[in-house]
């Protein structure tokens, strides 16, 4: 895991834990309820990770199993009773204490998940993802119109939160707030902290971001980013931003090469490093048994 | 420099001697209120006429005293002679006054009141002549009805104090409760003295104080925080605005006992980008006390440090939830946290913080001086102690309150306030600002306290008070209201960002008669979503005003969508303004007033209203002297 830095709004913005303290602690185990069963878990625990364990589906989209919890898309809520009150959370960060009663399964659950989708439905008409989640629960249009012309951001902050805490590059942020909220670059210009590597696009639920690769530069529209890419070292073809190997040479151990391959060139590279002879000769690829 | 108890004593002792001079004082009303009315051009021409005129006075600036509506304000101090208030002073009425006060005269029908014994922490012995001296007409302190039931605890001194003048602040009792604390209290005594007073949250959530106090003071880690919220951002609320300008030094001493209970050393007063006057006055209260050494290393040659900075907000209202406030103090954009674990256990930076309102902490040194007995002996079962109110809209006295918890509104709003502008009906008061609702006439009997006021689906909330007539219209207020807050929203939850929008677009609709019954259904879902699945307490509360008037007046959201028409005329698309042919006298004023002409007729003959030109602005049917204008 990455360590962050002092006064870097890691885990404080959802839940004042460090990254990782729920695989570190040493926690005593508490009993709770989910879905009428009763179990034995270590406190603290975010309920979520629990209940998925159990076998029960949760809908997320601002979740990830490498950051933080967020809190923000409101899709995981599960209904809560604890000494006597009844309310709904997410279980994203919702930590299991003693005499927690937790249900997915009730109508106020259903009806709260429905109408985040039915507004996710409304603010990002493009995304395809919200429209299979939302018809999975038998919704189709949104009594709202479209908030956004087109798009497909639900302001889940997933980039933000990878770019800050695992890559630790910091290059977009969320600009402005209400519903003028948005992912940006600081000043809506090339990013200059951006190394490339494409964590935003991987972890966006939506397929907001779109990195596209034209010729030697990688452009990231969404964020007015282009980064300059280095020829393949082997075959030549554009393959890796050129600021992303010094990133990574400070990342790895010294021992570790760091060199600007292309995804067909580092497969093909990493595959003659597991062949080995086989007894007919020529070469497999295959582990002897 | 105080380095003991004894000096302060000392200095407390000469500063006592100097409050009440041998001379003639006059204080100005120069708190934002008063500014905002004028009052500086008044202490200009005061200053100016006492020097022309070769007097041997001195003229300060004071803060809010309260009855804003009177502003500008300034009272006038003759030795042996009590406190003399002046209301609606201009320049030329202050020349005036000056040159009267010179000949003995003292203009008694300007007076607003006199105050025998000024409402100070600490009172101050001071003699009294015998003969009034021509003040016998002038109303006192409690025959004035806006101050009649009041009692002032937390805005103790404002308005009698120059804040900018640690000594005024000492000779009140200043820095005695931190003295006490500090030399013969262990920090739990002190918490277990909050405890038993009783006192909540002032700021709206009514969390009691000495709980909070003490999950923090039994957190381990160090360094601790305690902090002050001062980001009141409420519409129409003030109360911690007077505090901060008017007596800053007692929201520090709040603090500083606060620090000493909790184990804490440092904290930060957050300001609201847009008090300026207040981060002036507390910057000038903290450099005075430290130069005192009152704040800093070794106060009061106790083994205790405690300092204390300024951070200013800058334009975002939910900056006052405690963990975006916190976040915004950390240097990052404010946006909460949820709060399973609590920020007296991992708050600012990650430490244990106490964070308490302005008006929570000016009551501590009050609460250690008198007792926690005498506090909880004011106020009502669960509600201790009193409550600033900001006393504001269709109502006749409108200004700062303070009262005993348990008093009901409609004591406030008739006898304190004097009853509705214009004696116009009465339809509602809302309480609470955004985060609350609005309450209608049948329970206006209702005591004011925390718990009563959210049993009816409002709250108490930091004290804001709005009163309104038959003349407002509660479709438009939860619209109002709800516009606010969907431009306030820090935007990162789906059920507030996008919920309270899309309540705004209901409510806007059906303001403008483009709204059919069945969105009123969707607005009563979407309110209960949002109050239901929002992560912090600006979404949470998000619903209040809306879910409110529907309660209380769903009649009228079914005449704006049923009938299309706004029953108070206020909704221009569904108001249509009409002279009554028979009631019109002619006088004119309402032609007079129209600011597009859309009033025609002759003198005395009645007049009528063009509906085309008429933008549906009132002003006609305000001014109308008989009551002529009406709605179709």
């Amino acid at each position: 895991m990455v360590r962050i830095a002092a006064g870097q709004e890691t885990c404080r913005a959802a839940t004042g834990y460090e990254i990782g303290s729920n695989e570190e602690a040493q926690m005593p185990r508490v009993k709770t309820t989910i879905n009428g069963q009763e179990i034995e878990v270590e406190r603290d625990r975010w309920a979520l990770d629990v209940i998925r364990e159990m076998g029960i589906e949760v809908p997320t989209l601002c979740h990830h199993p490498a950051l933080a919890p967020y809190g923000a898309c409101r899709l995981c809520v599960v209904e809560v009773t604890k000494r006597g009150s009844t309310w709904l959370a997410t279980s994203c960060d919702l930590p299991i204490r003693e005499g927690l009663s937790i249900r997915t399964d009730t109508e106020a659950v259903h009806r709260a998940r429905r109408t985040a989708l039915e507004l996710l439905l409304a603010e990002a008409p493009e995304a395809e993802e919200i429209r299979r989640l939302a018809r999975q629960m038998g919704l189709e249009h949104p009594r709202f119109a479209p908030r956004v012309e087109e798009g497909k951001c639900i302001l889940c902050g997933l980039c933000v939160r990878v770019c800050r805490d695992l890559i630790g590059a910091s290059a977009i942020c969320f600009a402005d707030r209400a519903t003028d909220r948005q992912v940006t670059s600081p000043f809506d210009v090339n990013a200059e902290a951006c190394v490339g590597c494409m964590a935003c696009a991987a972890v966006c639920p939506t397929g907001a971001i779109e990195v596209v690769d034209d010729g030697y530069v990688r452009r990231i529209d969404p964020f007015s980013t282009e980064l300059e890419l280095l020829p393949c070292e082997v075959c030549g073809k554009p393959a890796v931003p050129a600021k992303l190997l010094p990133y990574l040479r400070a990342k790895v151990p010294d021992h570790v090469p760091v060199r600007a391959l292309c995804p067909a060139c580092r497969r093909a590279e990493a595959a003659a490093g597991l062949s080995v002879p086989s007894r007919t000769g020529g070469v497999s690829t295959a582990p002897t048994p | 420099m105080i380095e003991s108890v004894e000096d302060l004593q000392t200095r407390q002792q000469s500063a006592r001697t100097a409050f009440y001079p041998d001379h003639v004082q006059i204080g100005v009303g120069v708190g934002t209120c008063g500014l905002a009315n004028g009052s500086q051009a008044v202490m200009d021409a005061l200053r100016d006429e006492v020097a022309t005129q070769g007097l041997d006075y001195t003229v300060r600036g004071t803060g809010c005293v309260g009855f804003c509506q009177a502003e500008p304000l300034v009272d006038v101090l003759v030795p042996g002679m009590p406190r003399v208030f002046y209301r609606d002073m201009t320049e030329e009425k202050g020349r005036k006054l000056v040159k009267g006060l010179a000949e003995g005269r003292w203009h008694a029908d300007w007076a607003l009141m006199r105050v025998e014994r000024d409402p100070l922490m600490t009172e101050i012995e001071r003699p009294l002549a015998a003969d009034l001296n021509g003040l016998a007409e002038v109303p006192t302190f409690q025959e004035v009805p806006f101050y009649r039931n009041q009692r002032k605890i937390a805005l103790r001194n404002c308005g009698f104090v120059d804040p900018n003048n640690l000594d005024e602040y000492l000779a009140t009792g200043g820095y005695a409760s931190l003295a006490k604390v500090l030399t013969s209290m262990e920090p739990d005594e002190v918490i277990e003295a909050v405890e038993k007073s009783g006192l909540r949250g002032r700021g709206g959530g009514g969390f009691p104080a000495g709980r909070k106090w003490r999950s923090c003071r039994q957190a381990h880690d160090h360094p601790k925080y305690v902090l002050c919220n001062g980001d009141e951002g409420d519409p129409g609320a003030f109360m911690d605005r007077s505090i901060m300008e008017g007596n800053p030094h007692a929201v520090l001493e709040g603090m500083a006992i606060g620090a000493y209970a909790i184990g804490a050393d440092r904290g930060y007063v957050y300001v609201r980008l847009e008090y300026p006057l207040a981060v002036e006055h507390l910057a000038t209260a903290i450099r005075q006390a430290e130069e005192a050494g009152l704040l800093g290393e070794n106060i009061l040659g106790a083994d205790f440090r405690f300092t204390v900075r300024i951070s200013r907000g800058a334009g975002a209202f939910v900056c006052g939830e405690s963990t975006a406030l916190m976040a915004s103090i950390e240097g990052f954009s404010g946006e909460p946290r949820v709060k399973h674990i609590h920020t007296t256990e991992k708050g600012l930076f990650e430490k244990p913080t106490n964070l308490n309102n302005v008006e929570t902490w000016a009551n501590v040194p009050a609460i250690i001086d008198r007792g926690p007995e005498w506090f909880a002996g004011i106020g009502s079962e669960n509600s201790k102690g009193t409550k600033v109110f900001s006393l504001v809209g269709k109502v006749k006295n409108t200004g700062l309150v303070e009262v005993p918890m348990g008093m009901t509104l409609r004591q406030i709003i008739d006898a304190i306030g004097g009853g509705v502008a214009g004696d116009r009906p009465f339809k509602a008061v809302q309480t609470g600002g955004p985060s609350g609702g609005c309450i209608p006439e049948a329970h206006l009997d209702t005591p004011v306290d925390f718990d009563a006021l959210t049993r009816l689906g409002s709250m108490m909330g930091s004290g804001g008070m709005i009163v309104m007539d038959d003349r407002t219209c509660m479709v438009e207020v939860a619209r109002y209201f709800t516009d606010f807050l969907r431009k306030e929203s820090c935007g990162k939850c789906t059920a507030c960002r996008e919920g309270v929008q899309r309540m705004y677009e209901l409510l806007d609709n059906i303001t403008r008669g483009e709204a059919a019954p069945e969105d009123i259904d969707l607005l009563e879902e979407i309110s209960t979503y949002v109050r239901d699945n929002s992560l912090c307490g600006l979404g949470k509360t998000a619903a209040n005003p809306t879910l409110s008037t529907l309660r209380y007046f769903r009649d009228e959201y079914m005449a704006h969508v049923v009938d299309k028409t706004c029953p108070a005329g206020v909704c221009p698309a569904l108001t249509t303004f009409v002279i009554d042919q028979d009631t019109c006298i002619g006088c004119g004023q309402c032609r007079d007033a129209c600011p597009v002409g859309a009033v025609t007729g002759e003198k005395k003959a009645p007049h009528a209203i063009d509906p085309d030109t008429c933008i549906r602005c009132g002003a006609c049917r305000e001014v109308c002297p008989v009551d002529a204008v009406g709605t179709a």
